[in-house]
């Protein structure tokens, strides 16, 4: 066994996640802690300029295929368990993305490791690993302790700076072939699917008003509608709008939406859960509305109102109108 | 064709969230429990697909305060066969120690193919669906939006960020982790629930060894710090549109 910290690096349409920065920044502070290294993990196919941006790590090890050249639940996380058999680390960090969350549990149980999931924080203060987790949609955090050797921790995107994983240092590269394993594969990739263009792109716009649950009904949208047009804004949602078909995909922020930094982000009726806050927590002012004092969209808003959301839309529409 | 559905009851995040004496664990006395949001999306691909080219819809759940509602409730909605696992475990159920419940009881019963909800709100140890494929060795994809049969294998599609999609084929059986079911949940009115009551039987099947190191410790429990949280604006609601306004004025962000 080492003192030597694992990151898990995820990449996407030829670039790096911004998350991998933000795990090799945090990951840096763990290994300087333990006294150990900083090693990258990188699965891909022709990834040879995404090793070289990873320069905060000491050693990047990269298996470069084309046999995973796309992600696969199945064949990422035999490599991985490869990787990790050989080399033991104390500590693997993993984002809890869409593919980490393929990834965390199944080392977990293959490799026999404790994992942490959901983490906001994490420290190795004299050989002590602890892991701050977020739950209850925010409501709640959970501080664990490591008890036996090693562990894999599962992040939260947005929880460090990106900036702080960031070096113009090239790292030293260990390529390592697949595993044998990878010719007997229980899934397949097929293809990705691009996103169909929106009417607007939310991305790209100063003023967002945003819906969640608490508008209650697709009745209730032109209400809210009426009030992006007074503020010359869009509107925008949280995932269960989308899911219930009110608003297209095109304007769902979060972590499966859009990442989004307008100058005025007006979230209403919106909890506050912490794969949404990954979509907007940049946005450069923050006006939330919700009847729930302790809901999580507060520790994150510049402004917050306690009320009906009804109530203050339809005095700020009279207002702008008049 | 076999679809199983694993469904859990997690508290109501609408409610006040409180420590308990123990600083480590939520104060669950007066706690309201609801079925898992995305457990209601497993059920309703389950029953999309049993609709669509025929199969049986089985709900199983560790047993836990209020669980026979939620699962009549999923009868109620159109799953053929029910089953409580009876075992010695908490309140707060570990994910691990529930994925080896689960994977326990299943390793006697036939099935295809396991829908889960993609996460729940409380697992500090990681997302059961992909702990449970591992104890069974299945393959297992998570975050799925769209699931089809053919040919005995399953075509996915499971979400990244942006709307982006990736499309995957599983062989069966395999657990999937379901993010949302491609139409809205049904309803079952409570009529519907109380006859599903008389008329469903509920299986009880014993959990097993369930003995998994978490080889984590919780040491506390605490609500987010709000240091730099919101600055609350107070008063009527004709007030606080005022001060919004005010504010949006300042900036420059009123046209
Ligand atoms: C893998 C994964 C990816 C996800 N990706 C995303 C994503 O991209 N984007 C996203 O948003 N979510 C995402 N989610 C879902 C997320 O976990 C939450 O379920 C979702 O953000 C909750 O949306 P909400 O805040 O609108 O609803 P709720 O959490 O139900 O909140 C509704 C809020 O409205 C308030 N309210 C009710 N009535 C009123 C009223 N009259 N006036 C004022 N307030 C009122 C309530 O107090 C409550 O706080 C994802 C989940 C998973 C597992
Ligand atoms: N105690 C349980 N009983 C039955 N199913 C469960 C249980 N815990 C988790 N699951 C399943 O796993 C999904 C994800 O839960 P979790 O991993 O706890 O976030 C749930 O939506 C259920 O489908």
């Amino acid at each position: 066994m080492s003192q030597d910290v694992f990151v898990i690096a995820e990449h996407l349409m030829g670039n790096l996640e911004d998350v991998t920065f933000e795990l090799l920044g945090k990951g840096r502070e763990l290994a300087d802690n333990l006294d150990g290294s900083l090693v990258g993990v990188l699965l891909g196919g022709g990834v040879e300029d995404l090793n070289r941006q990873m320069g905060k790590a000491d050693k990047v090890i990269c298996i470069d295929h084309e046999q995973i050249a796309e992600f696969n639940p199945d064949s990422y996380s035999k490599c991985l368990m490869e990787v990790l058999k050989t080399h033991e680390p104390k500590v693997t960090l993993v984002p809890n993305t869409s593919m980490g969350m393929d990834l965390a549990a199944a080392l977990s149980v293959d490799l026999d490791l404790p994992l942490v999931a959901y983490a906001v924080d994490a420290s190795a203060k004299n050989g002590t690993i602890a892991v701050t987790s977020q739950l209850y949609g925010g409501k709640m955090n959970v501080e664990s302790r490591l008890e036996g050797d090693r562990c894999i921790i599962s992040v939260i995107a947005g929880s460090f700076s990106s900036e702080d994983g960031k070096s113009d240092n090239v790292p030293e590269v260990e390529e390592v072939s697949p595993p044998d394993s990878l010719t007997d594969l229980k899934i397949r990739f097929k293809r990705l699917i691009e996103p169909e263009a929106g009417d607007v792109d939310i991305t790209q716009q100063d003023i967002l008003v945003s819906v969640g649950r608490g508008i209650q009904s697709e009745d209730n949208l032109p209400v809210l509608q009426k009030l992006a047009d007074a503020l010359g804004g869009v509107l925008s949602a949280s995932r269960p709008i989308v899911d219930n078909k009110w608003l297209p995909k095109t304007r769902q922020v979060g972590k499966s939406g859009l990442k989004v930094k307008p100058k005025l982000y007006l979230a209403v009726g919106i909890s506050g859960a912490p794969e949404h806050i990954e979509g907007m927590k940049d946005a450069e002012l923050i006006i939330a509305v919700n009847s729930d004092p302790n809901a999580p969209i507060f520790d994150y808003a510049h402004y917050g109102v306690v009320g009906d959301l009804f109530d203050v839309v339809g005095q700020l529409s009279e207002k702008l109108k008049g | 064709m076999n679809i199983i559905v694993p469904i859990k009851q997690v508290t109501d995040l609408v409610e006040e969230l409180e420590v308990d004496a123990s600083g480590k664990d939520l104060n669950r006395e007066w706690l309201k429990y609801k079925i898992n949001e995305f457990d209601d999306h497993a059920l309703e691909e389950a029953l999309c697909l049993k609709e669509e080219s025929g199969a049986n819809v089985m709900a199983i759940a560790l047993d836990s305060a209020d669980i026979e509602k939620s699962l009549y409730t999923a009868a109620a909605k159109g799953a053929d066969k029910l089953i409580k696992v009876t075992g010695d475990f908490g309140e707060a159920i570990p994910s691990h120690v529930a994925a080896k419940a689960l994977a326990n009881v299943l390793e006697s019963l036939e099935y295809d193919l396991i829908l889960t909800g993609v996460q729940a709100a409380d697992d500090r140890d990681g997302q059961v669906a992909v702990l449970l494929a591992h104890y069974l060795g299945l393959p297992h994809v998570s975050v799925v939006t769209g699931v089809n049969l053919q040919d005995g294998k399953a075509i996915v599609h499971k979400e990244y960020s942006g709307g982006l999609m990736g499309e995957f084929e599983v062989d069966l059986p395999g657990v999937l982790g379901i993010q949302a079911a491609r139409q809205t949940p049904r309803y079952a009115p409570v009529s519907r629930v109380r006859q599903a009551m008389r008329s469903t039987e509920l299986e009880e099947m014993p959990a097993g060894d369930v003995s998994v190191a978490v080889g984590t410790t919780v040491q506390r429990m605490f609500k987010p710090e709000t240091s730099d949280g919101a600055q609350m604006i107070e008063g009527s609601a004709e007030d606080v549109a005022n001060q919004i306004l005010n504010i949006l004025s300042e900036r420059g962000l009123k046209q």
